[in-house]
């Protein structure tokens, strides 16, 4: 059996982790609060730039435009947004998962990284690693975005690149967060038959293809941004939860270890209380 | 309400910029200015920089910078990438921001991006159109 000051020594360490745990837990619950008002602020943005972008390409057809159309180019951009720390459970890894079991071949990827646990890991993947752009993480602005897609619409429509990712972690709720492989360009429209949308004659000005030049941009930006506010209230999340899980873990190691404490702390005094009574008998 | 009035809503990436009822919204797009009142044709317009004027329940102006309108009769939907009350902007700020641009414009250089500039150039003076 350990001894008694093995094992206090041993709790006291586990104490104080525990404490950082839960000092930990308790910061990401702020944040979490603050992330997941900004993720469900802009919710209503997208829904919308969603259901026109939509609605355009089912009105536009199939036109002839460089951002719906399939590209000849091979290379493939992928914004991947992680967290810049660890210690968040699974979220950090299941985006790199994400990417590294996808059919995306990997010697046409280009890996735009937000977070640096991201770059970390596809450094160690291989794969071809544009510009970090980590630091934007830590406080996702529109204007961020908005620089960040310019860059990555040059490029695509220089024809660099030909189809464009973005990797992200969708936040459902508190508990569930779910890693997310989309695709933003060429755009995909969505066959949806009885939209409600489409009832009413939209009129464009200037003109569908005109206006898909310009609106498109926007909806690249508001999605990557989405996906930046949205993977920021995961990690939160995922983190809280993490860290949650780790407290009461090591409340439960305490709980064994003072029983054993006990146990040994008692072991000693029967064992002393025994060597005296036998001492004294002796001398009798 | 009366049944001259419609809804409008402006939202950004960060927040419900405005909602309410309104006779008429005015603002600039890339056809140009326009003026909506309820019944309008449905009609989705791209916003170029300039000042938003709701007339309504309450009169205000904002200044709008980039982003796009849904417009059906009954209501209007502009989704705003950037838009301010006149009390967050700042006028030094915006003037400077006026008087640069203007200088990039007059003394053309080669690697200058003429766009941007009369994009910066028409934000300032969107800004300092809704301060006066």
């Amino acid at each position: 059996m350990a001894s008694m000051r093995d094992i206090k020594r041993r709790k006291s360490s586990i104490q104080s982790t525990g404490q950082i745990t839960k000092a930990m837990k308790l910061v990401s619950t702020v944040k979490l609060q603050r992330s997941k008002q900004i993720a469900e602020n802009s919710r209503d943005y997208f829904d919308y730039m969603y259901r026109t972008v939509q609605s355009m390409l089912s009105k536009a057809g199939n036109i002839d435009h460089v951002y719906v159309k399939e590209s000849e180019c091979k290379k493939k951009a992928v914004i991947m947004i992680t967290g810049n720390r660890g210690l968040a459970g699974g979220y950090n890894s299941n985006v790199v998962k994400l990417i590294t079991k996808s059919e995306l071949p990997k010697e046409d990827l280009v890996v735009y990284t937000l977070g640096k646990k991201g770059r970390e890991a596809m450094t160690r993947y291989g794969v071809k690693l544009a510009e970090d752009y980590s630091e934007m993480i830590d406080n996702p602005e529109y204007i961020d975005a908005m620089g960040l897609c310019d860059e990555l619409l040059k490029l695509y429509k220089a024809g660099e690149i030909g189809e464009i990712y973005l990797a992200y972690t969708h936040f459902k709720n508190t508990v569930t967060h779910e890693p997310r492989l989309m695709k933003l360009l060429p755009v995909e429209s969505e066959e949806t038959e009885n939209d409600s949308i489409n009832d009413i004659p939209m009129n464009f000005e200037p003109v569908e293809e005109e206006a898909l030049d310009l609106i498109i941009p926007k909806y690249v930006t508001s999605l990557i941004y989405g996906g930046m506010v949205e993977s920021v209230a995961s990690e939160n999340g995922a983190r809280m939860q993490a860290m949650d899980n780790a407290t009461s873990n090591a409340e439960e190691m305490i709980d064994k270890l003072t029983l054993l404490y006990n146990r040994a702390r008692q072991g000693s005094i029967t064992q002393e209380l025994t060597e005296i009574i036998a001492g004294s008998q002796a001398q009798a | 309400m009366a049944d001259n009035t419609f809804t409008i809503k402006i939202i950004t990436p960060n927040r419900v910029f405005y909602t309410g009822e309104a006779t008429m919204v005015e603002f600039n797009t890339t056809e140009g200015e326009i003026g909506i009142y309820r019944n309008h044709i449905p009609l989705t317009v791209i916003v170029k920089p300039g000042v938003l004027r709701i007339t309504g329940e309450d009169n205000r102006e904002a200044a709008l910078h980039a982003g796009f309108a849904e417009i059906l009769p009954d209501s209007v939907t502009i989704l705003a990438e950037i838009i301010e009350w006149p009390e967050e902007i700042d006028e030094a700020r915006a003037q400077s921001a006026l008087h640069r641009a203007e200088d990039r414009l007059a003394h053309k250089s080669d690697n200058l991006d003429v766009f941007r500039a009369e994009a910066a150039l028409q934000r300032a003076m969107a800004r300092i159109n809704v301060l006066k």
